[in-house]
This record gives structure tokens, sequence and C-alpha cells, in this order.
């Protein structure tokens, strides 16, 4: 049992990253403020039943990621799962001109990488679907583990693998995709 | 879709060391550290000795920093501010129930 007493205390540091994931799961300051502040308003109320010792940051998000669910998921139609195509494996690497030279040291498509801006990377996070979206952030942004995201999203752990294969690859296409757009990425037809 | 949960069971006929197809196919459940130690360390074992594989293997690594770098964003001090002056009603109000 924890103390409500410290809940402020604790629970305030992992603000920015909740601010970050909620930004990248309502695409809009006034609702990401609304979802984080709703958030701590409830892990406040229910702290009486947080086990001390257990994973405050996982416990949060999954506050956090219930939150959005019911609340914003009914409001917005997002693309759907099935509508994302397969990508395969290295996708972005290779569009990137990845495996064509025999180089040690950090590569010129690592060097590429570094040119996308902060405003490319979360907009090609951001248009992943929901639930791909929700687990890349979670285990690439956060660095849950699967178990700990399949107990923040409430599914079975090859539901994580599976969303996280497809969402992963899917942002190495939206990358591409701005990429292509700048000049940086070689996008072959197809 | 759930091919990767389904090949954790056929672990046990793969090989020692992993070839260039398992690697790529896995780098990401390697860089997770989210392999059986069997299959990690025959995983590591093939990066040992593929110049190619390790460059995809640092590629996506990269990718996954640039990733985790990029997508912050600073909290706005009236958010922090709203947060606290919440908590501090709420705990007001459970300790004065009838006001």
């Amino acid at each position: 049992m924890a103390d409500q007493a410290d809940f402020a205390a604790q629970a305030m540091d992992y603000m920015p990253s909740l601010y970050s994931a909620a930004m990248r799961m309502t695409r809009n300051p006034a609702d990401a403020e609304d979802l984080v502040q709703e958030t701590y308003l409830k892990a406040y109320r229910a702290y009486g039943g947080f086990q001390e010792g257990t994973n405050l940051k996982a416990w949060l998000y999954k506050i956090l990621t219930n939150t959005f669910i019911n609340t914003y998921r009914a409001r917005k139609r997002r693309p759907e799962e099935a509508d994302v195509e397969d990508v395969e494996d290295l996708y972005l690497y290779h569009r990137l001109g990845g495996g064509l030279s025999a180089v040690s040291g950090r590569s010129a498509e690592e060097e590429a990488l570094d040119r996308f801006t902060d405003d490319e990377v979360k907009a090609a996070v951001e248009s992943l679907p929901e639930s791909f979206r929700l687990a890349v952030l979670l285990a690439d942004v956060e660095g849950f583990s699967y178990k700990e995201i399949a107990e923040i999203m409430e599914v079975p752990i090859g539901t994580v693998m599976s969303r996280l294969h497809r969402g992963r690859r899917s942002l190495q296409k939206a990358l591409a995709q701005y990429g292509a757009e700048r000049g940086l990425v070689d996008v072959q037809p197809g | 879709m759930s091919d990767d949960a389904a090949e954790s069971d056929a672990d046990a006929d793969l090989p020692e060391v992993a070839d260039c197809e398992e690697t790529v196919h896995r780098l990401y459940h390697y860089l997770d550290g989210e392999l059986t130690e069997d299959r990690r360390r025959a995983i590591a074992s093939h990066l040992d000795d593929c110049g190619p594989c390790v460059e995809a293997l640092d590629f996506e690594s990269e990718l996954r920093r640039v990733v985790a770098d990029r997508c912050r964003d600073r909290v706005p001090d009236h958010l922090r501010d709203r947060v606290a002056q919440l908590i501090a009603h709420e705990r007001v109000s459970r300790a004065h129930p009838a006001d």
C-alpha cells in the first residue's frame, strides 16, 4: 500500500515522458494536456492501491493508455491496422543505401538518420495506426519490456510482438517517405 | 500475424549459430533483449563473424535512439502547475469531505 502523501514526490518526475507520450497519442497539445491532467488525477485517487516497490512508471503508463483509449478512441477515426501493408526487413536501411558498401565505423546511413528533423520523426510516429503507435511508443521511446507492454495494453505478449513488428516497419516506411520528399532517401517504386 | 510468437516453439531445431536471414529477422528481438538465451547466443555468434549484419544492427539501434530522442516534448509550465494544484485540491477535499 502506498501513502497518498508521497504521490507528488514519486509521480511528478514522470511528467515529461507521460506528456511526450500523450502528445504522440492525441497529436495536439490541448488534448495531451487534458490527458496528462486526467491521468494524474486518476493516479492520485488510485494511489492507495499501488504496490510500493513495483514499477510506478508502468503503472502510470497503464492509466495514461487506458484513459487515452477510453476517451479518444471513439472520437477520431484513424487508419486501421488492416490498411497497413507489410514492409520487408531493413526497409529504411536499404532505402538509405545500406548494405551496398563494406565500410566500417559510423556509416552514411546512420549519418542520414541524423538529418531527419524532430518534426519528421514525430509525424512519422503519429502516422501509425493507434495500436501500432502505442506499442512502438512503449517499446522504442519508453523502453518497456514486452511483458510490461502486454500489461499496460492488456493484450497477450504475442499481440504486442505482432503490433511492434508491424508498427516498426510502418514507421520505417513513413520515415522513408519523409526522407524521399527531402531527397535523403532513394525510394524505389512499390 | 503472430508468426514471431509461434517461432519460439521451433527454436529447439535451430542451429547453434544463426544465419543472416534469422539474424536480420530477429534483430529487434535481439536489441529488445527478448530472445531466449539460446537464440541470443546464436545471433551473437553470427554477429561476431558477419560485418554486413553488424552494420544492419548498428543502423537499427541508431534508428531506435533517434526515434526515442526526437519524440520528446517540453512540459508546459502551466500544465505542471495545474496538476500540482489539482492534487493539492484533491488532498484537501478528501481530508475535509464535508466542505
